[in-house]
Formats: structure tokens, C-alpha cells, sequence
């Protein structure tokens, strides 16, 4: 099976053998990581930028480390410090580094869709690490290679993913990518994080976090932003703990081997206990992030390998 | 000097009737029509060929860049837009830099539109100083120096106590208040309407009932005030109820309508099109087919093309931050095509909220077939394909939604007071 697009905007344009590919792929890699020389020449002599218009330490340094285990030249640019400032519009700062040739460009953005539109501009292969509340791709792609490998399989599962929907671009790509492999998803959250229309995406939707917690194999916790928490969209901090808040009682009407998800970073004793996030055997955190690093190696190998075949297909020489 | 139009359809909204026949214009008049037989002579004819002869359309709520920002639309190049598009009289909009607040602006404007416009062009001014929704402007001085109607266009005056009052000063004067149903806060920062799509793509929405609460406290203020009111653009189907009442209840309150929401949804934005980002924002399909339920038994008077001329670099941005508007005074009325040629609605009920709809409600002559009425005219064919091109518009900004659309109908001539303004090549 074979990824078949030019680029990965987000989950929403791929079928599921796309999926597929790309996390068979990543599963080679997540073995190639553990071992003590983590190197392969997949991406040699080819050069990734990313570019991150919002600030970023964790996906940037994941991205960063998979090119460079690729052997990928690799820059990362801390856009808002930069051109922006300068008024500089945003197809203006594509068409600047795509004079550059770059390969590889990942791009973080805080507006929906901008992602998307640099895409348009761009002749080469364009990796979305988080466009406003589009879609945030690798996330969900690291979260069904965790899930693939703790459940042994990514379909016919029960998955909850709780919290801050509205906001959420994770929320979005995991919906769509747990639906597309033929999984049950059930959205937790209060109504006010709830995003308008949700009930046509083919979820179910839960108020009460006993009930929606119910007989799950996964459960997904969000991070709630800080801005959300005063008094806007939940009465405070410790009330929303109180009902919405993951800990060992409420994980207990899930199954008995359920997993527990996080992407991170934690806001520990608002949206998940402490203790709970440590507990080895049931929350798989720490593999997400492992996880992460193997899946941007896999989508940027795929990515790379159609760019090479389409620029050779159209110079018809060997690059 | 007298013109004959022979052989034409005559669209003749007024009446509510299509017939084949003959239009006779004297100086600058409709001085008579009539079926085949019995011709009167005339210094010249224009064989129709069974063509459509219809009133010029009034096209209320045209934005022209004038006075700041000229590079976007000129009055030459809107005017040029207007009669290539069959639009004989453009009523332009305020929301210009600076603000057509005062009479002095206002005859600024006046006098460029004279210049370099070959149709009629209407000005309104704005209802408060800057569009900033405090003070109201000096609404006499403005009557007097040719303001038809007052808007602070898309900016809705949040101030109650600042727009009850203006209504009432204005009401005075016999003044025509066009406003911008909306509640300001729900909708403040929306690029779409709420509901899947908008979920789906992740932009900042507003709900549809934002319009209706808007709409409520505008009626609310008319019984109060008594004031001569018209809401620019009624787009869902929830706010149709509160208007079809008020209308019953006496009030003096019309309803516009624009030809991109009768002519596309919000699927329509499709990957953050942003040639599509309107204001309000497109609405779901059952929005529109309430809309034009609403045309058609009369809740919804007018349509306007609703021209909001934007340069490239405007709406080459996310979506979010793209500016809003569509250029349409070409596209209206083949746009408007589409719902006669999906048997929506007839050719005499487009041109009654076309063109007699917006002349009655800023008490023009124009609008009508019937001796007496000012020979602002469009022939058109309603059937010829086109492809639209938006590089070929006139409008000096390109940006519509219809580019590339197959779309029917062609504008054969416009004239204006009997005088041909464009004649197709």
C-alpha cells in the first residue's frame, strides 16, 4: 500500500489505505528509534524547513529530530519573531523560501486553512503541524500508531475523546481518522466546548463523564487552554475537574484495560489527576511522544519519495 | 429624438407580465408600448430579435472605491461594470475612506460619479459621523446635497439610545434608513455561518439566529420611532417570520436580499475560498430556499448585487483574515438567470425586486415599462451560455465568486435615459 498525495493537509482528504501506509511505515521507524545508531539516508541531500507562526516546542522538536534522523538538512524558523512582524503576508514568506527549494516544508499556523493556501503556492511537499482548529494530522496519526500497537488493532474499538472539542484541532483530525478506520467515537465535554453541528460528524455525544466513559478501550483527554478556563466557557477551573476532570474513579467505568491519551502538554489536576498520567500501565503518554517521532519520519519519507517520483516524471531523469 | 424597439419581450414587472412587442422612447421617455400592429415611426430602430426588453436594473448598496481607494473601483470602472451588467442606477454605499459623512464629501463623490459614470448613480451617506455609531450625521444637509438614503452599511449600531434617535430625526425628514440586521456581539469575528462546515473547517461562526435577534430589536426600534427602514440583506430563514409580522403590523420596513446568497451556501467555500467570504457569510441551502420562498411571496422586496470591490492582496490571506465582499454588478443578472432558469422565479418577479422594487422604496420614476417612466433600459438574452472570466470584468478588482461558472444570459445593450451606455460586441 502506498500514500497517494502530494502533500498532508490534514486527515480529512486521505482514504484509509493512506492511513495505513503511513503507520505501517512508522511502525519500522519506531523500531529503527529504539536502536542504538537511529540513522537512515531516506531523506539525504533533501532540505526541510519548518515554520511554525505559533509557538511550538514539542511538535517542532519531533518534527525536527525526524528529519535529522532521515538525514534530512534541516531548519526551523520561529515565524512570529520574524517576517510578520515585518507585514509581511504569508504567501509573500512562502514564495520566498520556495526560492530556496526546499523539500520539505511543515507549517504551523494559528489561522484555519492557512496551511492549506501555502500549499497552493509552494512546489514542494507541505506537512500541516496544526492549522488554527483545521487539523492537526501527525497528532492523529501518532495517536492511532500508539493505539494500533497497544490494542493490537485500530478498528472496531470503542474511543472517547474528552474535553475542549470546540478548540480542538486534535479533536478533529482523531474524529476523522477513528471514523475512517471503523471506529465508535464518543465526544465528552460540557455543551460550551461542544463545536456547533457535531452531531452530523458520526459521533456520539456525551454531557455527563460516567456515561460517556462507559465500556471505552481508549480514552483521549484535551488540553484546555488557559484562556478558556475564566468563566467564558466553564465556571472555573476546579469545577470543570470536578465533572470533567479524568481520574482513577471516573476512568473505572471504562473498560478494565482501557488507555489513557494525552497530547500533551498537561495541565495535571484540571483536565487529568497527576498520579493517573504517571501510572505505567495505563496511560500511554510517554508512547505518544515516542510515537510522534516515528510517524513524522514516515510521512516525510512518503511525502519525499512522491515528490521524487513526480519531478522525475516531469524532467524524466533520475534526481 | 425618439428610438423604437421592435420586435422585443417586454418584461414589465409592474404588471407582472412578459410580451412580445414594441417600445417607443422619446427624449430621453418611455412614451409608449405595444404589441405588433400599429407601429409608430421613430428617428431610429433596434430590431430585438425576440430578445428581452426589461427595466433597468436599481441596484441598491454598490460599493464604488471612491474617495481612498481608487485602485480597487473608480466610478469610470463601476459605472463601465454597472452598464455592461444592465444596471442603470447604482445607489452607492458610505463606507468609503474617508466616510461620506457630510455634504462636502458627498458632493466630492457626486461630482466624480457625474464625471466618469455612464449610469445614474444614487449616493447615500452615512447615518452616523464615521460609521462609528455615536453621533448622527447631519442627515438635512446630506438630503439636501443628494443623499437618497442613510447606512452605516455593515457596521451595526450596537448603541440603542444612538439609533433610536437617529431613527427619529430621521423619520422627520422623510429619510430612508438602511441598516445591517445583526447582533454585533455574536457575530463579531465570524467568517462563517455555525454548523458542520463550519466545525469541519474550524473557522471562527456565528449562528443564524444572530441575524434574527438583529432584526428583532431594529423592528422593535420602528415601532417605536416610526421610521422609514429597509435591512440591506435578509439571509435565513429564521428572520423571515419576524419580517413577514412586521410588514402585516403596518410597519414601514422593506428587505433586501443579495445575489450570493440566492446563488450559493456556505459548501460553497468549499478549501477556504475566500473569493466566497461575504458579509453576512453564505448560509446553508434550506437558508437560501426560504430566501427565495421569501422573493417570491413578497416578504423579501429587493435583490442587490451587494458589490464589495477587493484587490488580490485582500483576500490572498487565510480566511479568516481575508477581506470580505464580492465584486457582482456583472454577475447579477446572470446570476439571477439561474433562479428563472430553475423555474424559482419569473423574469417579471427578478425585475420587480430588481429594478421597480428599489425605485418605489427610494421613490425613483425608474423600474417600470409604462408611458412616462425614464428609458433606463437592459436588452438581454437570457438563454446565451457563458463562461464567466473574471479577468474580463470591468471592475478594476476581479474578485467573484462566479469565476469559471457556466452561467446563461448576456446583456445585448443598456441604455440610460434612452441613450446607449453599452452595447455588446
Amino acid at each position: 500500500m502506498t500514500y497517494s498525495h502530494s502533500h498532508l493537509l490534514g486527515i480529512e482528504p486521505l482514504a484509509p489505505p493512506d492511513i495505513t501506509a503511513i503507520l505501517d511505515l512508522a511502525d519500522q521507524y519506531a523500531d529503527l528509534n529504539r536502536r542504538d545508531v537511529k540513522h537512515s539516508d531516506a531523506l539525504a541531500g533533501l532540505t526541510q524547513i519548518n515554520m511554525f507562526f505559533e509557538n511550538s516546542t514539542r511538535t517542532q522538536a519531533s518534527f525536527e529530530l525526524a528529519g535529522k534522523r532521515l538525514g534530512a538538512d534541516v531548519m526551523s524558523m520561529a515565524m512570529q519573531a520574524s517576517s510578520i512582524k515585518k507585514g509581511e503576508t504569508l504567501i509573500d514568506t512562502a514564495l520566498t523560501l520556495n526560492a530556496m527549494h526546499p523539500d520539505l516544508l511543515v507549517v504551523r499556523h494559528p489561522h484555519s486553512g492557512a496551511v492549506d493556501l501555502l500549499s497552493e503556492k509552494v512546489n514542494c511537499a507541505v506537512l500541516n503541524a496544526g492549522d488554527g482548529r483545521h487539523e492537526h494530522p501527525t497528532q492523529a496519526l501518532l495517536d492511532a500508531l500508539t493505539i494500533r500497537r497497544a490494542k493490537g488493532r485500530l478498528h472496531r474499538l470503542n474511543i472517547a475523546i474528552c474535553g475542549d472539542i470546540a478548540h480542538s484541532r486534535v479533536a478533529r483530525s482523531n474524529i476523522m481518522l477513528l471514523g475512517k478506520m471503523e471506529n465508535r467515537v464518543r465526544l465528552i465535554g460540557p455543551p460550551t466546548l461542544m463545536p456547533s453541528g457535531i452531531a452530523d460528524f458520526g459521533v456520539e455525544v456525551f454531557e455527563d463523564m460516567e456515561a460517556g466513559l462507559k465500556d471505552v478501550d481508549v480514552v483521549m483527554m484535551l488540553r484546555l487552554q488557559r484562556e478558556r478556563m475564566d468563566g467564558g466557557f466553564i465556571p472555573s477551573e476546579r469545577e470543570y475537574y470536578h465533572r470533567y476532570g479524568l481520574d482513577a474513579e471516573k476512568l473505572s467505568h471504562a473498560k478494565e484495560d482501557a488507555i489513557v491519551m494525552h497530547p500533551g502538554p498537561m495541565n495535571r489536576g484540571v483536565e487529568i489527576d497527576g498520579e493517573l498520567a504517571d501510572d505505567i500501565n495505563r496511560s500511554v503518554i510517554q508512547q505518544q511522544v515516542e510515537m510522534g517521532v516515528a510517524v513524522r519520519m514516515a510521512a516525510m519519507d512518503l511525502l519525499a519519495r512522491n515528490l521524487l517520483a513526480r519531478r522525475q516524471a516531469q524532467t524524466g531523469v533520475m534526481v | 429624438m425618439s428610438i423604437l424597439f421592435t420586435n422585443a419581450r417586454l418584461i414589465d414587472p409592474e404588471a407582472g407580465t412578459e410580451s412580445l412587442g414594441w417600445l417607443l422612447v422619446k427624449d430621453g421617455v418611455i412614451a409608449a408600448t405595444g404589441s405588433e400592429t400599429a407601429m409608430p415611426k421613430a428617428d431610429e430602430q433596434v430590431e430585438c430579435t425576440g430578445a428581452c426588453l426589461a427595466p433597468g436594473i436599481v441596484d441598491i448598496g454598490v460599493k464604488v472605491c471612491e474617495p481612498g481607494e481608487r485602485h480597487k473601483e473608480s466610478y469610470k470602472s463601476a459605472g463601465m461594470a454597472a452598464a455592461a451588467g444592465g444596471v442603470t442606477t447604482m445607489v452607492t454605499r458610505p463606507d468609503t475612506l474617508p466616510t461620506i459623512d457630510t455634504p462636502e464629501v458627498l458632493s466630492f463623490a457626486l461630482r466624480r460619479a457625474n464625471e466618469a459614470a455612464p449610469v445614474n448613480v444614487l449616493p447615500m451617506a452615512a447615518l452616523t459621523k464615521g460609521r462609528e455609531g455615536l453621533e448622527m450625521t447631519e442627515i438635512g444637509f446630506l438630503m439636501d446635497a443628494g443623499a437618497v438614503a442613510f447606512t452605516d452599511c455593515d457596521r451595526v449600531i450596537s448603541n440603542t439610545k444612538v439609533f433610536s434617535r437617529a431613527l427619529t430625526y430621521a423619520r422627520s425628514l422623510g429619510a430612508l434608513v438602511i441598516a445591517h440586521p445583526q447582533e454585533p456581539i455574536l457575530s463579531e469575528g465570524a467568517a462563517v455561518t455555525s454548523g458542520k462546515f463550519a466545525s469541519l473547517r474550524g473557522l471562527p461562526a456565528v449562528t443564524a439566529m444572530a441575524e434574527r435577534m438583529g432584526l428583532d430589536r431594529d423592528i422593535a426600534l420602528l415601532e417605536m420611532t416610526g421610521a422609514a427602514y429597509h435591512a440591506d440583506q435578509i439571509t435565513t430563514a429564521r428572520a423571515l417570520p419576524a419580517l413577514a409580522r412586521a410588514k402585516r403590523n403596518g410597519l414601514n420596513i422593506t428587505a433586501g436580499t443579495s445575489i450570493h446568497h440566492l446563488t450559493l451556501n456556505e459548501m460553497d467555500v468549499a478549501n477556504y475560498r475566500t473569493f466566497f467570504k461575504v458579509k453576512p457569510p453564505l448560509r446553508a441551502e434550506d437558508d437560501r430556499q426560504a430566501v427565495i420562498a421569501a422573493l417570491r411571496d413578497g416578504t423579501i422586496d429587493v435583490i442587490s448585487s451587494m458589490h464589495t470591490p477587493q484587490d488580490e492582496e485582500s483576500k490572498r490571506l487565510p480566511y479568516e483574515e481575508a477581506a470580505s465582499g464580492a465584486v457582482a454588478l456583472e454577475t447579477l443578472l446572470p446570476a439571477a438567470l439561474r433562479l428563472y432558469h430553475a423555474e424559482d422565479l419569473s423574469l417579471p418577479q427578478l425585475f420587480r425586486a430588481m429594478a421597480l422594487n428599489p425605485a418605489k422604496r427610494l421613490g425613483l420614476d425608474a423600474g417600470r415599462l409604462c408611458a412616462g417612466a425614464p428609458a433606463d433600459l437592459v436588452l438581454f438574452n437570457p438563454d446565451t451560455p457563458i463562461v464567466l472570466d473574471r479577468f474580463k470584468l470591468k471592475s478594476k478588482s476581479k474578485n467573484t465568486p462566479f469565476d469559471g461558472a457556466r452561467m446563461q444570459g448576456k446583456v445585448l445593450g443598456t441604455y440610460v435615459a434612452g441613450q446607449p451606455v453599452f452595447e455588446a460586441p
